[in-house]
């Protein structure tokens, strides 16, 4: 069973729908337990990074993110729900992020934002994630990105200038892009990561 | 590796069913949108525009159903406009599915409506759909409301930095003395605002040939949006990605579409 961690606003029940293509019964849920023992759990996020935390502390989601690591269980963060697993953020203000790799998320410097669309990822060399749909565009929109390396596997896009498109790290997933809004690629990204489950 | 040129074909919906008519022979009921949304994805559609000309409050129930509908059966960006007054209605549509929604008539008589918005759910929700012909206003180009039949009494380019100043995260630029002509999409236009736009632009009204989209990117745009010649299958959308692909514009699966 996947779990996809509600823990503000925004609609989950078409990321359900896409990660139920895998085959995996899928919950949406905030109760700490079930989430905390679901084979995978996905933290979505959309909004500004401060309010994703605020969310996320509110159901101990930072906790739950660290125990399941802790123990190797496969958890998958998108979009801003990868953004605030690194340890800082500076949209609007500078926050604390849950701190599993140690990176700033900050502005993306290109002309034309926020980064919206499709766009190809080069994917890390051995990239179980991107296997089979490493040459395929993934859809993105966002304008904050983290851009220094983590140490752990990290996929790479561009936008005027590089920024980390996803990271694969033991148990932890993140993508910047949303598998759930990036079609066949995206559901065959999500099967990738449900295989490991 | 670059972002690619987005192609959105626009649906308009009324009573949960397509209306402006469609001629896709490979539909079992060309007036489904949802069945509509699963083809033009199968084909190539980088998102979807879903606009709401519903005149009545059941219809655009029915309206959130077609989105909840469509958004659990395919899996590309699904935007939403038509109707839209406050925060609470941007609040329904993104609950029903929607990744994004547009806004128009609503944002010209009460601008604030866009910080309300965006402050809420964050830019990236939220278009803001413009109206505009070629007028005597300080920069050639004005905002029209009633489908581009009265003027707004506002200057289209002094609008746009208005709209981006308080909060839009992309253009939706239709030209109304493009739309319908399938002569081009107004190549002036697109250049004018792009010039002082900072968001993703989507060009709309006029597209015929496919030069004319390669003509509008060319012009600025980011994203091209187009009904009637998606609808009619004067092209479909691989065929415009394989001409665009062939003239060494980045985009999305132009082999496969």
């Amino acid at each position: 069973m996947i779990a996809i961690l509600d823990y503000g606003s925004g609609n989950l029940r078409s990321a359900q729908r896409a990660f139920e293509t895998s085959g995996k019964e899928v919950v949406i849920t905030s109760d700490y337990d079930l989430a905390l023992n679901a084979e995978g759990l996905v933290v979505p996020g959309v909004g500004a990074f401060a309010a994703c935390m605020q969310g996320l502390i509110k159901v101990r989601g930072d906790q739950l993110v660290r125990e399941r690591v802790a123990a190797k269980r496969p958890t998958l963060g998108i979009c801003v729900g990868m953004q605030i697993l690194f340890s800082r953020g500076i949209e609007h203000g500078d926050h604390a992020g849950v701190g599993m790799w140690d990176a700033t998320v900050e502005k993306i410097d290109a002309p034309i934002l926020p980064h919206m669309g499709w766009n190809t990822v080069r994917a890390a060399a051995g990239s179980a994630l991107f296997a089979g749909v490493e040459d395929q565009s993934f859809y993105f929109v966002h304008s904050y990105a983290a851009k220094k390396a983590v140490g752990a596997m990290s996929s790479l896009s561009n936008h005027s200038e590089d920024f980390i498109a996803a990271v694969e790290d033991g148990a932890l997933t993140a993508t910047q892009f949303h598998p759930e809004k990036s079609s066949d690629a995206g559901l065959h990204l999500i099967k990738n990561w449900t295989q490991t489950l | 590796m670059s972002l690619s040129v987005r192609i959105i074909p626009c649906l308009d919906v009324t009573d949960g069913r397509v209306v402006k008519g469609v001629n896709f022979t490979d539909l079992v009921d060309a007036g489904d949108p949802v069945e509509m949304a699963a083809l033009y994805n199968k084909e190539g559609a980088d998102e979807l525009t879903f606009l709401d000309i519903s005149a009545s409050v059941a219809g655009r129930e029915t309206t959130l159903d077609v989105v909840r509908r469509t958004a659990e059966q395919v899996f590309i960006p699904l935007t939403v406009g038509g109707g839209i007054r406050t925060v609470e209605d941007v609040d329904r549509l993104l609950r029903a599915g929607a990744d994004k929604v547009s806004i128009n008539t609503a944002a010209i008589a009460r601008p604030e409506l866009i910080a309300e918005i965006a402050d809420r759910f964050g830019s990236q929700v939220l278009v803001i759909s413009i109206d505009a012909r070629r007028a005597r206003t300080e920069s050639g180009f004005e905002v029209t409301t009633h489908g581009g039949r009265q003027s707004a009494g506002i200057d289209a380019l002094a609008w746009v930095e208005k709209a981006c100043a308080l909060g839009v995260g992309e253009i939706l630029l239709n030209s109304m003395d493009a739309d319908g002509t399938r002569a081009g999409y107004d190549i002036g236009m697109i250049k004018a605002v792009r010039e002082v736009a900072k968001v993703p632009l989507i060009a709309s009204g006029g597209a015929g040939a496919l030069e004319d989209f390669s003509a509008a990117l060319d012009a600025g745009a980011d994203a091209l949006l187009a009904a009637s010649v998606f609808h009619f299958g004067v092209h479909r959308i691989g065929d415009v990605k394989k001409y665009l692909a062939a003239h060494n514009y980045s985009v999305r699966n132009a082999a496969t579409a």
